[in-house]
């Protein structure tokens, strides 16, 4: 018979052998099983409604890919596409005036400091300040009245102009994006490596030949990262879009993550199979991106070990 | 240093630089600075397009009572707190724990559960909502706190893990190694040695959480329905078009959004900064 003594002594004898093992998985499961829940597997759900014909109630119908095909088709998914490509493509402004901005303030002088973090405002304030600030600056009685009226454009609104509205739209949603790049540059120009701009400067190099071959090369870190959160800050448009214009005038401000719940969420039908394969779409285009960025991880991780 | 420093430049240019900053300043601000004019005007200001001139009326405090008194403003400020902090803190306290079991052990799926949390902290938010917004209502917690927050602290580990991962390994490993030659439990390990030590990224992640989710309005739109649970981006949301018009109130309402984060933003700047910039600087 084993007295408990014994039992205990194997108990803590075999956790011994395997703790090592096991403690990982102790430690991960709660935070990896609720990334599971509710990350991951939604992933593959929608993509699973994007093939059903659902109004979130009745029992959905499989359709195949027809909700795909109907995209194609449609309108308003191409106005979408374009603005998300129009948001990517201006979005991109921020890093280059990032750091300009970055340079221009990496100085030491009285009070530097908190003009830095007064510089960097814009982007610890939600976007649905940011978005309200701005339809209330573009308000032709509004912020900018004074201006237009100088400029001879009086009662001008650009939200309500079809054709210049995601333009405005952008712009705004820009303003924190600068700032949040301007941050990542500030901190690349402080880790440069003295010696070398030093011997760079002896050799004679000046300027933007200084600038070209020996500075941005260093920033290089900062660099990627600034252009992986903003691609990806561009992508995920939503606030913006919700508080400025609700998609319009007329669906022309529209990006496919308004969109998207625009026709799963609101008065316009709650078309959820029709919604995911818009998000679909919009999940297969920044899947590029995500993998580029772990693609780079993983080679520096391979480095490292 | 780059670029050089203006001390080494002609005193005109310091001169010039000097002045130039401020300028610079005021030309960058001028949209916050137009809100918060706006907000200290009446009516009657606004009608009549006074702007940017002297206010007629010095009226932020009449403002801001107008928001206080007839709109749920208070209930949206406290469900925000109620929101963000338990977010605040499940999140940190989970990822402490996966990013330790990351950083530390070496096993087969490692590096594939790692990239799994960053690839599922950059998805769009749209390809999670249906089944999240239905899971929520299955669990009975649609238009709660709580289902809101369980949904930020599963979402935030992503970031976090990501973040703790790579603070924890980048601390000594050969501390580690001791602890267990000198019959250290792996539990001791992680709490007397690992979380005394990542005390930085703890602060860092915690204000970088509750700026992201105070500022979070997505999520709030699609979980929350009732006034009773609705935080204040959502509110200023629904009160922006209530209130066509009514830019000063609307001003006054999204200064009090804006003031929690600038506050933890210049309270704990440092470790915001650290925190936003990953290993910008390592790479």
């Amino acid at each position: 018979m084993l007295n408990s003594d014994t039992i205990s002594y194997r108990k803590s004898s075999w956790w011994k052998l395997n703790q090592q093992r096991l403690t990982p998985w102790i430690f991960l499961s709660p935070g990896l099983l609720l990334f599971l829940v509710y990350v991951i597997w939604p992933i593959f759900n929608s993509l699973y409604i994007s093939l059903l014909q659902w109004d979130g109630l009745s029992p959905a119908i499989y359709v195949g890919i027809s909700n795909y095909i109907e995209l194609l088709d449609d309108e308003y998914f191409y106005i979408s596409l374009m603005n998300n490509l129009k948001w990517l493509i201006f979005f991109m402004l921020a890093v280059p005036i990032g750091l300009g901005l970055a340079i221009f303030l990496n100085q030491t002088i009285f009070g530097i400091r908190l003009i830095k973090s007064l510089f960097f405002f814009p982007f610890v304030i939600s976007q649905v300040v940011i978005g309200i600030i701005f339809a209330w600056f573009y308000n032709p009685r509004g912020v900018i009245g004074p201006f237009l009226d100088f400029i001879g454009l009086s009662n001008y609104a650009i939200l309500a102009d079809e054709n210049f509205a995601t333009y405005g739209i952008i712009f705004a949603g820009i303003y924190p994006q600068i700032a949040y790049c301007m941050i990542l540059y500030l901190t690349g120009l402080n880790n440069l490596n003295t010696d070398q701009i030093e011997a760079g400067r002896m050799d004679g190099a000046k300027g933007f030949s200084l600038f070209k071959n020996i500075i941005l090369p260093q920033l290089r870190p900062a660099t990627f990262l600034a252009i992986v959160v903003t691609v990806i800050g561009s992508l995920r448009s939503f606030d913006m879009v919700a508080i400025m214009t609700q998609g319009g005038p007329w669906g022309s401000t529209n990006v496919l993550a308004y969109y998207m719940f625009e026709t799963a969420l609101s008065e316009y039908g709650y078309r959820m199979g029709y919604g995911s394969a818009i998000a679909a779409v919009l999940f297969t285009i920044m899947m590029f991106y995500i993998l580029f960025f772990i693609y780079r991880m993983y080679q520096s991780e391979k480095k490292g070990l | 240093m780059f670029p050089i420093p203006i001390q080494k430049r002609p005193f005109i240019n310091q001169i010039s630089y000097r002045i130039l900053i401020p300028i610079s300043l005021a030309i960058w601000l001028i949209p916050l600075i137009g809100i918060m004019l706006t907000s200290i005007r009446g009516l009657g200001d606004i009608t009549q397009g006074n702007l940017w001139g002297m206010p007629s009326e010095f009226l932020l405090f009449s403002n801001l009572k107008d928001v206080f008194q007839n709109t749920p403003m208070l209930s949206y400020i406290i469900n925000s707190f109620k929101i963000t902090i338990p977010t605040m803190i499940g999140a940190v306290a989970l990822s402490c724990m996966t990013g330790f079991a990351l950083a530390s052990y070496k096993f087969k799926a490692n590096l594939f559960i790692f990239f799994t949390f960053i690839a599922g902290n950059f998805v769009p938010f749209q390809i999670l909502m249906i089944p999240v917004r239905d899971l929520t209502y299955q669990m009975g917690l649609y238009d709660t706190v709580t289902g809101l927050v369980l949904f930020h602290v599963a979402f935030q580990t992503g970031f976090c893990t990501l973040f703790m991962r790579n603070f924890i390994k980048a601390l000594p490993n050969e501390l580690f190694e001791a602890a267990r030659i000198d019959g250290t439990s792996e539990f001791n390990i992680f709490f007397k040695i690992v979380l005394p030590l990542t005390r930085p990224a703890i602060a860092a992640l915690s204000v970088l959480i509750f700026t992201f989710i105070w500022n979070d309005f997505f999520w709030a739109t699609v979980l929350i329905q009732g006034h009773h649970a609705m935080p204040i981006t959502a509110g200023l949301k629904s009160l922006n078009g209530q209130w066509i018009s009514a830019y000063h109130l609307l001003s006054a309402g999204s200064i009090m959004a804006a003031i929690p984060p600038v506050i933890m933003f210049f309270l704990m700047q440092k470790h915001f900064i650290a925190g936003l910039t990953l290993g910008a600087s390592k790479g």
